[in-house]
């Protein structure tokens, strides 16, 4: 019996098209990551479902699972104010170049008292040797007047701005009562409205908040 | 002058005998290129959308003792958050009688539906939930029971964050004893 012959294709797909695509691709993503500043003080945010983003430039109050508390200025342009201020009215005794040396720093994690000798320590000591400022009762609480450094740095501005800019981070290990200590500090300042930094979790389907989200999706 | 003859094989020799060389593909097999490619990919897009940080929103009351609050018993609900993420409720007011009897211990996950049965049956006038942090809570026990209050669309300013009285206190210890938490 004669067989019709089939012509045999070969069944090899020319990948180079599909490999440029892929790499192209690859180069965006990675370029139009922003690299994440190395944390120094790890931290792990419990979820919300509220889906603002975290405003950048932020002031940052970190609280770790051990109760340390730091202070991260992320505005640099009133970084050296909010130092000059506390300087002065806390009579910290602080050179400028000692000044210059602290807004070098990525964070502010010791008591008022021993800033002046842990800025001469060299190496500096990592996040984790360093006591955090101290918070553990409504009298001995230096944030207060780090807050106070901070509001008259932004006084002037709109209160609003400052507001949007204070920023809560807490570890979930965190204890309720070092977050309330941060929390007299900032009422205590008389800033009443502020953010906590979480990382963002889904709605659960079939709550009052899911059926109103969907309520104003239909209505648009 | 010597020569060196550096072909092997090939050149322009042809004839019997001699072999002809075997042209090599210039081709390259991409397939596990575009793999690793995909791969690497799929990483990034995953690691950037997730690593994005939100802010919810905190409003602290003025501590005025002037412009003290007036709740409605028959509206309130007070959230007790233990150790352990362990929570605890009771309505209205506690009685000396029978506070054992109106204190309920129950889960974070439970705790949902109580919120909602509670804001369903009552005027949204009077409705208030009074939120309480034991010494032994954590930051993700009072952000999370926020975020439940988020969750069941508790408008503002029906819910806010009161210290412990001892009473209550005292009623959480005991609790935890007959239910073994440590």
């Amino acid at each position: 019996m004669g067989r019709a012959k089939l012509p045999r294709k070969s069944t090899n797909i020319d990948m180079t098209a599909m490999c440029d695509v892929a790499f192209l691709l690859l180069s965006f993503f990675i370029l139009a990551t922003k690299q994440k500043p190395p944390e120094a003080i790890a931290v792990v945010a419990p979820t919300s479902v509220s889906s603002k983003a975290a405003p950048e430039k932020s002031i940052l109050i970190t609280l770790t699972k051990e109760g340390k508390c730091f202070l991260l200025l992320g505005d640099e342009t009133k970084k050296q104010e909010v130092l000059e201020d506390i300087n002065t009215t806390k009579g910290l005794g602080l050179s400028p170049q000692e000044i210059t040396k602290l807004t070098k720093l990525g964070f502010i994690g010791m008591p008022l008292g021993q800033i002046k000798s842990i800025l001469a320590l060299d190496p500096f000591p990592s996040a984790d040797k360093l006591a955090g400022i101290p918070i553990q009762d409504s009298a001995n609480n230096e944030m207060v007047d780090w807050i106070r450094s901070i509001t008259n740095a932004y006084a002037g501005g709109d209160q609003k701005e400052l507001e949007e800019k204070m920023l809560i981070k807490g570890d979930n290990l965190a204890k309720y009562p070092a977050f309330k200590n941060i929390k007299f500090a900032l009422k205590k300042n008389n800033i009443f409205k502020f953010r906590i930094v979480t990382n963002s979790e889904t709605v659960p389907p079939g709550s009052e908040l899911y059926l109103k989200n969907r309520e104003i999706l239909e209505k648009k | 002058m010597a020569e060196m003859d550096t072909s092997s094989g090939g050149g322009h020799k042809k004839g019997p005998g001699v072999k002809k060389s075997k042209k090599m593909s210039t081709r390259v097999d991409l397939t596990p290129m575009v793999d690793l490619g995909f791969l690497l990919i799929t990483f990034f897009v995953f690691t950037t959308t997730m690593s994005k940080p939100t802010a919810m929103n905190m409003n602290e009351p003025k501590d005025d003792p002037d412009q003290q609050l007036k709740v409605k018993q028959s509206g309130a609900m007070t959230i007790l958050l233990g150790r352990d993420d362990q929570v605890y409720y009771y309505m209205g007011q506690l009685t000396a009688e029978d506070a054992s009897q109106q204190f309920k211990s129950t889960n974070f996950k439970d705790i949902r539906q109580v919120i909602l049965d509670k804001k369903k049956a009552t005027p949204i006038g009077d409705l208030m939930y009074i939120i309480k942090s034991d010494k032994e809570a954590t930051f993700k026990n009072a952000i999370d029971i926020l975020d439940e209050m988020a969750i069941s669309d508790v408008p503002p300013g029906h819910y806010a964050e009161v210290d412990m009285s001892e009473t209550e206190e005292k009623l959480i210890s005991m609790t935890e004893q007959a239910n073994g938490i440590k």
